[in-house]
């Protein structure tokens, strides 16, 4: 299943008979409500996993060092209070 | 450049159920807390949620955050419409999905307690979520039976707010002799990965309660959601505990409770509170604390 497909409906009878999701909210891209975003420093990066943990996205990879997925991100900034080495700093958000 | 760096450090499951897109504020404790309760749980599972908060995280049709299946209904019938489901799948021989309601604080102490009264006194085979935000936040910050005292909302404007304690929907659903019930936090996602783990292997109805900050309703910075969710712990405001067949386990003693005003100060909703008013609240939480210990004491294992 691709999960960023989007649907459309035009028509009553290309709606499902039942209420049923057949999408996924990755559709959404949510990097728009961002003030500011964190960009994680790499070298400073110990590999604890805990900004990954507790982001409510999730847009943060289980990966070492994880990449933030700027897509989704809401700029909440629980990974920049949350890092244990100060390794994620505040950017202010320019568009 | 070293190449061979190690894995990141994985504590929690790694797979993700629930999808990023979600239309949950920023930093959402709701939201933490269904990604950690589906991690636990797997995809083998049925959710059904009343009139909360996460009605609306989980996206307008015909897209979902969560990918799996999932029941919108009324918001007094959570427990209700938890129970035919899981009777309606044991009837055609499923005995491996989990079923699992997932409501808010107004659905669970307010609005939902007869329906979780019902369900607890069956004995069904479900587990009962209520996240705990201390107020209606999905319909703007009305005061509900969660609310602890002190606490502005909309319907308790800074003048007149809330008096009262927050009703002990714990000590209410041990009192019916369920056989598991844990306090839960965000920010002890390994303590609430294992709770529900747990939750999981026993038969009957299960009850968790998962506290969950809101940014929004407690006017307090996004980026504070967890250390807010381990303040409450550490403060002893909320403390974590399993309650197995009556008997009751402390999950995280804190050596010494920090000062309620450490949790207090960093929000908003009792900005406007005296030096008398927050003494009180620490008295309370002391009291509340000496009870637990002493209930644990009691009826230990």
């Amino acid at each position: 299943m691709d999960k960023e497909k989007k649907y459309e409906f035009n028509k009553t009878e290309e709606y499902p008979k039942m209420v049923v999701s057949f999408g996924s909210t990755l559709t959404n891209k949510t990097a728009s409500w961002r003030t500011f975003k964190p960009v994680i420093n790499e070298d400073k990066c110990i590999g604890c996993g805990i900004c990954w943990k507790f982001c409510p996205e999730p847009a943060i990879t289980p990966t070492n060092p994880p990449k933030i997925i700027y897509d989704y991100c809401k700029g909440c900034g629980i990974c920049i209070v949350e890092c244990p080495v100060n390794a994620i700093d505040k950017v202010d958000e320019k568009r | 450049m070293n190449q061979e760096k190690k894995k990141l450090t994985i504590t929690i499951p790694e797979e993700e159920i629930m999808q990023a897109g979600h239309l949950a504020c920023q930093g959402c404790g709701a939201a933490i807390a269904m990604r950690y309760a589906l991690k636990a749980l797997g995809k083998d599972i049925i959710l059904d949620f009343p009139a909360c908060c996460w009605s609306v995280i989980d996206g307008p049709f015909p897209y979902s955050a969560t990918q799996v299946p999932l029941f919108h209904t009324a918001f007094e019938t959570a427990a209700a419409v938890a129970s035919g489901i899981t009777n309606g799948i044991q009837a055609i021989g499923n005995d491996h999905t989990t079923v699992m309601a997932w409501a808010g604080d107004g659905g669970t102490f307010d609005i939902g307690i007869q329906a979780l009264s019902g369900a607890a006194e069956r004995n069904d085979n479900l587990i009962y979520t209520v996240y705990d935000n201390e107020a209606y936040m999905n319909t703007g910050i009305q005061r509900s039976s969660a609310t602890p005292h002190g606490a502005w909302t909309t319907t308790t404007p800074v003048k007149h707010f809330k008096k009262g304690e927050k009703k002990d929907i714990d000590s209410i659903l041990v009192a019916h002799g369920i056989p598991y019930l844990a306090t839960t936090s965000i920010a002890y996602a390994e303590d609430m990965v294992k709770k529900y783990k747990r939750a999981k292997e026993i038969r009957g109805t299960k009850f968790m309660h998962v506290f969950a900050p809101c940014p929004t309703g407690w006017k307090s910075d996004p980026a504070m959601t967890v250390k807010l969710a381990k303040l409450a712990v550490e403060t002893g405001v909320f403390p974590l505990y399993e309650v197995v067949n009556g008997k009751y386990k402390l999950s995280i003693k804190p050596k010494e409770l920090k000062p309620v005003e450490e949790y207090l100060k960093l929000q908003g909703r009792f900005k406007h509170l005296q030096k008398d008013d927050i003494d009180y609240i620490q008295k309370k939480v002391i009291e509340k604390w000496e009870i637990l210990l002493k209930k644990v004491e009691m009826f230990g294992e």
